[in-house]
């Protein structure tokens, strides 16, 4: 049965040669690229607008919406929690003070959050676009033909699977819950807050337990098909040089623009 | 006004959000007190109708239960009106305990307590399942977890009844039980099934569903032997004038 359910797959279909290229490709261009971000020191701007026109371009070159990126990237924003601190406790130039706790944030510390701001952000965007125009099951296959733990790669393609289905039947239950969820004319419904949290509690408990055990079933319907520790798919298409060619350059490019930078 | 219908639907159609249409323009009434069969193949809107009696879903159209109109002010009120089973208990049961579970609804109406004990201890004997307050939902077998969740439904008092599939996944003997339990209930009832003979047994009218719409209305006993139309509509004619539930 159809439910309404709030996840959906990040994969955008679409026909690009970034949508076309080979996904073990794609996974290892983004990850050393990532790397080549994360090299770049405290103020260089100018080496950050560098680094960023590749992840541009692959955002036009797959017609990406620009607001769908921008949102989905919007997961970056945790790691402003964590490099706020910084802004405090590096000492230097004092340019503003925290009224109250008497707190000064130094030029160089607001330089060392922003670099890291601006590095996360683009990491990110970069890994958007990955997942944005890659499907999810070639990435795991990707892992796969780059030789990423076996285990690994298991747990990363069975969460993705059953992702789904522990979603709706989370979905189900809130129905099941809702539907009983009833007033009465003179009575004062709903229960009290307490009361509806362990409600909340037990449903999250027996969604666990559900899950365990289904678990367990599917893992014993893979043995009885011979499921050995190992998801094999049907082979891959061997890598086309044209594509390695490219990601090669686009990371040399990466390192290129540090290179520069430090001469 | 005096005795409004226990469920009347017009002009109801609904599609869900990937576009796909499950009802395209229901209309319906159902008396107070009529117990109604709604058969048709898999994917024929049944369960997809039946959410719509407490709102659940909601399409276009109106559906009003006891004169109550379901919409946003009226959703909690018309969820004591309508009890709602659903086909898999396991969506159902949520508690750590078969008491708990029965206790829900009553406890969030905001009942007193010796109410909700009395409610909860009360639906467990009508499903003969007393004496299991204490156990786990998950442990239980499908016949007795379809029981204790159609106690759920009883303990809220709700004097509609819509019931998903009640007699899928059981045992011949817990199927019979329920059956027997189907007809000495007096709640108003919209039951939908693949069992057809259960709904010989039980319901004096059928509703045949298919592709979202009502194709057939009338009673059960008319209806059931006209082969043709049961075949038309992926539905097993069985051997009723001369097979066991003759």
């Amino acid at each position: 049965m159809a439910i309404a359910f709030p996840f959906s797959e990040r994969y955008q279909a679409g026909s690009s040669p970034v949508h076309r290229a080979d996904p073990r490709v794609k996974l290892a261009v983004t990850v050393a690229y990532v790397f080549a971000i994360a090299f770049t020191a405290v103020g260089a701007w100018a080496v950050l607008a560098l680094l960023a026109l590749p992840v541009l371009a692959a955002i036009a070159l797959a017609r990406l919406p620009a607001a769908l990126v921008l949102r989905r990237s919007l997961l970056a924003l945790p790691f402003v929690l964590a490099a706020v601190p910084l802004a405090f406790t590096k000492p230097g130039d004092t340019v503003f003070e925290l009224p109250l706790l008497g707190w000064t944030a130094s030029r160089e510390g607001i330089e060392a959050t922003t670099t890291i701001l601006a590095k996360s952000w683009l990491s990110v965007l970069a890994a958007v676009v990955l997942t944005t125009a890659t499907p999810a099951t070639d990435l795991v296959r990707a892992l796969q033909g780059l030789h990423v733990p076996k285990l690994l790669t298991a747990v990363v393609f069975f969460t993705y699977r059953y992702l789904f289905t522990i979603g709706e039947e989370a979905g189900r239950l809130v129905r099941g819950r809702d539907s009983r969820s009833a007033r009465l004319a003179g009575y004062r419904s709903g229960g009290s807050i307490p009361w509806r949290a362990r409600v909340v509690g037990h449903m999250v408990g027996s969604l666990f337990l559900r899950s365990f055990e289904r678990s367990e079933r599917v893992y014993a319907a893979m043995q009885a098909r011979g499921y050995d520790g190992e998801l094999r798919f049907l082979s891959e298409h061997p890598l086309r040089r044209r594509e390695v060619a490219a990601g090669v350059l686009i990371v040399l490019y990466g390192l290129a623009v540090q290179a520069a930078a430090r001469v | 006004m005096s005795d409004p219908p226990a469920i009347e639907i017009r002009g109801l159609e609904f599609e869900y959000p990937d576009g796909l249409p499950a009802l395209r323009g229901i209309d319906l009434r159902v008396a107070q007190g009529e117990k109604v069969a709604l058969i048709g193949p898999n994917g024929a809107g049944k369960s997809t109708l039946l959410m719509q009696l407490n709102g659940i879903l909601r399409g276009a159209g109106s559906v009003s239960i006891l004169g109550t109109t379901v919409d946003d002010r009226s959703l909690r009120d018309v969820r004591a009106l309508v009890g709602l089973l659903f086909p898999n208990p396991d969506d159902q049961l949520f508690s750590p305990t078969v008491f708990d579970d029965v206790a829900f609804g009553p406890l969030y109406m905001g009942l007193p307590r010796e109410e909700v004990e009395r409610r909860a201890n009360e639906a467990l004997a009508q499903v003969g399942m007393s004496g299991f307050g204490g156990r786990m939902p998950h442990r239980l077998s499908m016949g007795q977890k379809k029981r204790v969740a159609i106690a759920t439904v009883l303990a809220m008092g709700a004097p509609v009844l819509a019931l998903d599939e009640p007699t899928a996944n059981l045992a011949p003997g817990a199927r019979r039980e329920l059956i027997g339990l189907l007809g000495d209930l007096p709640q108003t009832m919209l039951v939908s099934t693949h069992d057809l003979g259960m709904v010989h047994d039980v319901f004096p009218r059928t509703i045949v569903m298919d592709e979202g719409r009502i194709v057939a209305d009338g009673d059960t006993s008319r209806l059931l032997a006209d082969e043709s139309m049961l075949r038309a509509h992926d539905l097993e004619p069985v051997g009723l004038t001369e097979g066991p539930f003759a």
